[in-house]
């Protein structure tokens, strides 16, 4: 049975850039996929066909089991979609902005009034629901963004980079919505450049480089093909680096690198923090001074490193749709 | 923080599609739009100083040095020219209305609007109708302003009242233009600049400041065939401002024969034409 978000070799191209190059999708009922990629990878491309908004020039999509190129005005009253722009009005208040929205999703104004008032309660704004939007921080745009995305708690949500630009508390307070949303059965495509935020909200990732899916699978998944986590260390004197080596050869799960101009180096790990506290007093033990050592996790980046050899940040190549990712 | 769908209100949706949901999501649309007018006073406020600016500058400036019907009287030049800015100031409210729209786009609110299940030319009619709104506000202001430097009418109040009709359906007429420039456009500014542009050529270019008979004759013909010149010469005719000295027609112009039929035409047309073409690009917008 297809999922509640279901596309089959999707293309769009916009002139000479290929941004959806045949992209499958399929994400079950009240699940979260996340989609993973560069800027100008094709996220918000897909994104936009989805959710109607755009006209792939092949393929099909299917949203709550009704068909986005045939009837795309069914598919707009069974999803709710926030984008990476807080697209909500800055001239109305917070209640005006929700109002309106459920308005046009067409029902009575004393409906839309009231769920207005229970959105504005649930995502912390009652204080500034009769303030302009003008005067809200970025966070709380973003929360009313996402308020008027869930007015008619739709089955199928978009999410396009939320996090974006905000900052670590914010995104935290970001996170434990979604995570409410998802609990009540909400299906959910999230968009994101972040693993980390992929890691903790999505069952299942999709990385997609140039409008093509180049990997899928959990987030374990993805980061075993990328090589699970490392310890780097810094020792203080280039003659530490050989009593550092054979710790880190005994401890670890792989060959050990070493980069001797900057006194570095790293090894592939499993343990987490308590192998980390290992080293510590083996280096410790083995009289090696540590100027700096940190366990790291493969980032997007060490994904996309390992995946298609590029680096996410360095590429040019953009699908024109995906432009204003660029602007923070 | 919490947020579970479970207890959300049971919706029943309204009946959806048809002329009723296009007209209330207009609405619902133009609402939004008259409210942000009200947050924003200043855009109103210069909205207004222009087109008085205008009536002022043309009446002291020009009102004794220019000849209408062989005449140099002030009086009946002040008479002569409220049409033409009257005119000038419902089509130059084309600007706000394709400014505003970019602006929509740039922000994202266009892709809101467009992922929403409402009707599809609501969001162009909506702000279109505020914009009329506002228009006809500054008419109100403007008319007031015209009679204090002493422009009077001479019909009475019921033709008075269908010349400032004319003048706001082109105005609405117009506002459809400004919303296809501004779907059209990368950034607001370029729809303020994109929006004002053509109509200096197409004011000017007509009956609207002086009599076109002192025009070369080819830019006779293009002034009297100008879709604006037939809604000036159209409220002149309503105001009772028609010069006894100034033919109707240089050129034998239809439009300039029979101007407030030729007003309301025009007017008609060009929403048909450039309402089609707006929403056609609305479908399918992408910054």
């Amino acid at each position: 049975m297809p999922g509640a978000i279901h596309a089959e070799g999707l293309v769009k191209t916009f002139g000479d850039v290929r941004a959806l190059d045949g992209v499958d999708l399929d994400v079950p009922e009240g699940t979260v996929l996340g989609l993973l990629g560069p800027n100008g990878a094709g996220k918000t491309t897909a994104v936009r066909v989805l959710t109607t908004l755009l006209r792939p020039d092949s393929g099909a999509a299917f949203v709550a089991g009704i068909d986005v190129l045939k009837k795309p005005n069914e598919v707009r009253r069974s999803i709710g979609l926030s984008g990476q722009f807080a697209a909500v009005d800055e001239y109305l208040t917070g209640r005006e902005n929700l109002q309106m929205v459920g308005q046009l999703y067409q029902m009575s104004s004393r409906d839309a009034k009231a769920r207005a008032g229970v959105l504005l309660e649930r995502f912390n704004l009652a204080d500034a629901a009769d303030r302009t939007a003008k005067t809200y921080s970025g966070g709380m745009r973003r929360r009313l963004d996402l308020a008027a995305a869930l007015v008619v708690s739709p089955p199928v949500m978009f999410m396009d980079e939320p996090t974006t630009g905000l900052d670590p508390r914010n995104r935290q307070q970001l996170w434990d919505v979604i995570e409410d949303l998802v609990a009540g059965g909400t299906t959910l495509l999230l968009t994101t450049q972040y693993l980390e935020e992929a890691d903790r909200l999505a069952h299942d990732i999709c990385v997609i480089d140039h409008g093509k899916v180049i990997a899928r699978g959990t987030s374990d998944e993805l980061k075993a093909r990328t090589g699970g986590e490392r310890v780097e260390v810094v020792v203080h004197r280039p003659d530490e680096i050989e009593p550092a080596r054979s710790v880190l050869t005994t401890l670890g799960k792989g060959e050990v690198t070493v980069a001797r101009l900057s006194r570095k180096l790293t090894v592939p790990v499993s343990g987490g923090a308590k192998l980390l506290a290992e080293i510590i007093r083996e280096l410790d033990g083995s009289g090696v001074e540590i100027d700096d050592i940190a366990l790291r996790r493969p980032t997007l980046d060490d994904v996309f490193l390992s995946l298609t050899g590029h680096a996410a940040e360095a590429d040019e190549h953009g699908d024109p749709e995906d432009k204003k990712e660029e602007t923070p | 923080m919490s947020v579970t769908t479970k207890d959300a209100p049971v919706l029943t949706p309204r009946p959806s599609g048809g002329v009723m949901q296009s007209v209330r999501d207009s609405l619902v649309v133009a609402k939004r739009n008259l409210i942000r007018m009200t947050r924003i006073p200043e855009m109103v406020i210069f909205g207004l100083i222009q087109p008085i600016m205008f009536v002022v500058l043309f009446t002291y400036v020009f009102g004794g040095s220019i000849s209408i019907g062989g005449s140099t009287d002030p009086q009946l030049y002040k008479e002569f020219l409220m049409a033409g800015i009257f005119a000038q100031t419902v089509t130059f409210a084309t600007a706000g209305a394709g400014a505003g729209i970019a602006d929509d786009m740039h922000k994202g609110l266009i892709d809101r609007f467009r992922s929403l299940p409402m009707a599809r030319g609501a969001v162009l009619t909506g702000r279109t109708l505020a914009d009329l709104v506002q228009t006809t506000l500054t008419l109100v202001v403007l008319a007031g302003v015209a009679l204090i430097v002493g422009w009077r009418t001479h019909e009475n109040i019921g033709k008075v009242l269908c010349g400032f009709l004319l003048l706001l359906l082109l105005g609405y007429a117009f506002s459809w233009i400004g919303a296809l420039i501004g779907l059209s456009v990368r950034t607001p500014e370029a729809a303020t600049s994109g929006g004002l542009i053509w109509l200096f050529p197409l004011t000017f270019i007509s009956n609207a400041f002086v009599p076109v008979t002192g025009m070369p004759t080819f830019l006779q013909h293009v002034a009297e065939w100008n879709p604006f010149s037939a809604t000036v010469a159209g409220a002149r005719e309503l105001f009772g401002n028609t010069m006894p000295g100034v033919p109707k027609s240089v050129t034998g112009a239809w439009p300039m024969e029979h101007p407030i039929i030729a007003s309301v035409i025009w007017s008609v047309l060009i929403i048909v034409v450039f309402r089609s073409l707006a929403v056609r690009k609305y479908r399918s917008a992408t910054v």
